[in-house]
């Protein structure tokens, strides 16, 4: 059990070796920094680990110290885990934005002797917090700027502690506590985003990581001179398989942008051939498309629309390697020429082979616009516990309703309840500190609880996700309810921003909308309808009639899935403000707390389960300063219509 | 008015000797006296800062400052020596930038250019050396561009560097014309309003930068400025205004306090 089955690579530090040994001259981390992209091979990356390594030899480190690393997507910061993984400490990223508390308990939790950080604004905030910190002894920064006046009694610059490292001569002990490690020790830790109680910090083995980063490269046959682009969280798992795991498995070069604003343009200039985003980014991607188009001169307009028209139709087809005609492929070719190549190139994804998407559901109108425009976006389903990989989507197979085939290496099993499990090599050693959560969610054969329910669908074996298991209920007939399921079609609607579906243990489906003032507005001004709040504007007999289509669409979309028609929204109302965090009604990350909302608006629900067709209602609302206020309104409850179900399936 | 030794500020900046001295200073329009016999100094490493109500004669004394106006009567000392009446560009060849109340930034081109133009004193090579770009003019710009960077960088406008400023809105316009002031690494920083028509967190982040620059760059700053918060934050000094007069001169605290100051802000009551 100490060794892969073929004595290969046993750490992320073997790996490096390697690929030093294999292509030391080709580019392993590139920068963009005062406009230029400064680039890195893999030697000068190694040996920039090795001084920062024998640095913290010098300060004192010893094996199994956390240490915690904090700020954006730079390559410092990835040499900064792999040179703590040297010298067989415990590499911890953490989210840059996190609020100072949420850094200190997470520094608390694991007892991090030092922290590898950014800037002045991660400086700051362990400061804050350094007095309740015993443990912390250390912290390097990065970027210098406002710092000179600092205590430096424990602080040091993170070219002077290389410097250090270089003048001690530590290579051997570096070298040595390297040789020690074994294929079971910890690898890295991460904290999830604690969206339900207290961050977890999950704990990944070199297992983990190393054969998750095998079996997932070659599933997407992922090669040396392949390019990403690092620019999601480096505290999150994906980005830690993605630019540490695969690029350190595969040889490839991994681009950190020059700053969070340029991504979009440092993505042009990279063109990664690999590439990964949430499905806001792509979201937001096709709406500054669109709104690009909509100010754009007749001919161009016509010519955007005839041409993705043929994409939509051929593109996908082509991309699955399905028969394509001959006219529609030289249709095609015309519109790549023409319309798909440009577009391409100006979002910078010309070069994307595999593009991956995950994290939530992405509407299908997004992510068909994708692959109409040749762009291989396939889904993933994934979390931090699995080492990233449960479900994947294969070349080919590629739909926007599953999540894929298990990913190689990954057992399923689907519950009593629908909840999904698995079981994987990747499955994580253990919750820090925390074997209370670890037992509940990780049995003693290895199977994992998701907390999402779903089914495997007959003939093609991909999972398809319905919702959190929690979430998921009967109706009062004892059909299945899964709220998530219709408010993720609704909210694919860009008028809609978010959707609250109530049903559990009721005679039928009602729901909560919240209007996207962006996208309403903009209508409304293009339509010269007159509206001074926000309030008004969410009532207005127009903006309630297009609502009412976007519900009966989704109503018969839903019944056509013989297992959720009982799902269709009846009755609606578009709320008189926006889901807030600072009113508690979502979390941080924007995911809706449902039952906050059910005890705020009780009044409002028991409107749409009687015959009213309006309700007063009045509402605290917390200003962004803390302050409260109250606002009151009549809402309009409209009625949605209702397809007809196909036959209603028995109950199995 | 003489405590011209050098000291260290409470948060622990270094303040020197003076750099900027203007004697007795009178500047007429026709018949029209916007200054009137004003002295005062600016020292090395400070931000000083020039106020008064509406038409009380800011900008014209920092006109006369950046050698754009000449007045009729008094003295500028820059550095130890009197100053000669001088064209602008004399002027920033000394080390003097500013930023305008209206942005003059050119639109058309991109927020690169619009900084590399701040580097223009500092060119030393010919037109016809600049047109073939070969040699020491390609050095000069690959030298002038790596400054203009690090402000770049400083100011964090990566994002927009291949924007043409006519594109941006007013609060980042604003932070490219300081961002060509910097460029010129000046000596002395003149500001117009650098907050002008900002909402608040366009004015903190301004104010940051202000106080970032003063601190990492040790640049000396005066600036003019409407917003009494602002100015009362920022400022180690004050010269208080009005009429063409000067009716005020010290720390924040002491500016405050005065009842010369009080009344041409709040206005007096007449029987």
């Amino acid at each position: 059990m100490h060794a892969p089955a073929d004595g290969g690579p046993v750490t992320i530090p073997d790996l490096l070796a390697r690929n030093v040994a294999r292509h030391g001259a080709k580019p392993a981390y590139r920068e963009k920094e005062f406009g230029i992209w400064q680039s890195w091979t893999w030697a000068q990356a190694s040996e920039q680990i090795d001084a920062l390594a024998m640095g913290l030899l010098t300060l004192g480190a010893n094996v199994g110290d956390h240490v915690a690393v904090s700020g954006r997507n730079r390559p410092a910061l990835y040499w900064a885990m792999v040179a703590a993984q040297r010298i067989g400490c415990i590499p911890v990223p953490l989210y840059a934005e996190a609020a100072a508390e949420e850094i200190a308990y997470a520094l608390d939790h694991c007892g991090a002797r030092f922290a590898v950080v950014g800037d002045q604004e991660q400086v700051d905030k362990i400061a804050d917090v350094r007095d309740g910190l015993t443990q912390l002894d250390h912290v390097i920064y990065l970027d210098g700027r406002g710092l000179r006046k600092y205590d430096h009694a424990a602080m040091t610059s993170y070219a002077d502690l290389q410097m250090a490292g270089r003048a001690s001569g530590l290579l051997d002990q570096v070298n040595a506590r390297s040789a020690a490690r074994t294929y079971d020790d910890t690898c890295v830790m991460l904290y999830t985003s604690g969206t339900t109680g207290r961050p977890k910090g999950v704990v990944l083995s070199n297992r983990n990581v190393i054969e998750t980063s095998k079996n997932s490269s070659e599933f997407d046959h992922l090669r040396a001179d392949d390019e990403v682009l690092a620019y999601l969280p480096m505290a999150w798992v994906g980005d830690f398989i993605f630019s540490v795991g695969q690029a350190m498995w595969t040889g490839f070069c991994v681009n950190c942008p020059e700053s969070a604003d340029t991504m979009q343009l440092d993505l042009r200039e990279i063109g990664p051939t690999y590439f990964f985003a949430p499905p806001r980014v792509f979201e937001q991607q096709l709406t500054n498309v669109m709104i690009r188009m909509e100010d754009a001169g007749r001919f161009k307009k016509w010519l955007f629309h005839r041409y993705m028209a043929v994409g939509r139709r051929v593109g996908a087809l082509l991309l699955d390697g399905k028969q394509v005609s001959a006219g529609d492929r030289l249709n095609y070719m015309l519109a790549k020429l023409l319309v798909i190549g440009p577009l391409k190139n100006t979002l910078g994804l010309s070069r994307v082979r595999v593009g991956y998407t995950a994290g939530e559901a992405i509407g299908p109108e997004i992510f068909d616009f994708y692959r109409a425009l040749g762009i291989n976006l396939k889904q993933l389903y994934g979390q931090t516990e699995a080492t990233v990989f449960i479900t994947q989507q294969p070349d080919g197979e590629v739909r926007s309703d599953t999540v894929g085939v298990p990913s190689p290496g990954v057992e399923l099993r689907i519950a009593e309840n629908g909840e999904v499990f698995y079981r994987s090599p990747g499955v994580f050693v253990e919750y820090y500190k925390n074997p209370e959560s670890t037992a509940s969610t990780k049995d003693a054969d290895g199977w994992v609880a998701t907390g999402d329910a779903g089914f495997i669908e007959d003939g093609t074996g991909h999972l398809r996700i319905i919702d959190r298991a929690k979430d998921v209920g009967k109706m009062a007939d004892g059909r299945l309810f899964a709220p998530k399921y219709v408010e993720n079609k609704l909210k694919f609607y860009p008028n809609i921003l978010e959707a609250v579906v109530f049903g559990a243990n009721r005679d039928y489906c009602t729901a909560f909308i919240n209007i996207d003032l962006t996208a309403v507005g903009n209508w409304a001004e293009r339509n010269n309808i007159a509206y001074s709040s926000y309030q008004e504007l969410s009532q207005h007999s127009r903006v309630l009639d297009m609502i009412l289509g976007h519900v009966s669409e989704v109503n018969r979309s839903v019944a056509a899935d013989p297992m959720l028609a009982g799902c269709q929204v009846h009755r609606f109302l578009v709320l008189h403000k926006e889901l807030d965090a600072d009113d508690g009604e979502m979390t941080r990350t924007r995911k809706v707390r449902r039952r906050i909302v059910e005890e705020k608006f009780h009044d409002l629900i028991t409107a749409l389960y009687g015959g009213a067709a309006e309700i007063y209602t009045e509402t605290e609302v917390t200003y962004e300063d803390g302050r409260k206020g109250k606002i009151t309104a009549t809402l309009v409850i409209c009625d949605a219509l209702v397809a007809a179900e196909q036959h209603k399936v028995a109950a199995e | 008015m003489d405590g011209a030794a050098p000291y260290v500020t409470a948060d622990g900046r270094q303040i020197g000797g003076v750099l900027m001295d203007m004697r007795g200073i009178t500047l007429r329009f026709g018949g029209v006296e916007a200054i009137k016999n004003i002295s005062f100094d600016i020292r090395e490493g400070e931000i000083r800062a020039i106020i008064g109500p509406n038409g009380a004669g800011k900008s014209s004394m920092l006109n006369v400052i950046s050698g754009f106006y000449h007045p009729q009567d008094g003295e500028v000392w820059f550095r130890g020596e009197k100053r000669k009446p001088m064209k602008p560009y004399q002027v920033a060849r000394l080390g003097i930038a500013r930023t305008f109340q209206n942005i003059a930034l050119f639109e058309g081109m991109s927020v690169l250019d619009n900084i590399m133009t701040g580097r223009l004193t500092h060119m030393k090579t010919g037109l016809l050396a600049q047109a073939i770009w070969k040699g020491r003019a390609e050095a000069e710009e690959v030298a002038n561009r790596e400054i203009v960077e690090k402000v770049i960088d400083f100011l964090e406008i990566q994002a927009i560097r291949k924007t043409p400023v006519g594109r941006l809105p007013y609060g980042l316009k604003k932070r490219v014309e300081l961002a060509r002031a910097l460029a010129a690494e000046p000596k002395l920083l003149l500001l117009d309003e650098p907050m002008a028509g900002m909402n608040v967190e366009e004015k903190e982040d301004m104010s940051r930068f202000i106080l970032d620059v003063n601190d990492e760059f040790g640049t000396t700053i005066a600036l003019i400025e409407h917003d009494m918060g602002v100015v009362m934050d920022l400022s180690d000094r004050v010269v208080v205004m009005d009429y063409g007069r000067k009716i005020g001169d010290g720390t924040p605290d002491e500016v405050r306090n005065n009842q010369e100051v009080i009344d041409a802000y709040l206005g007096v009551a007449h029987d």
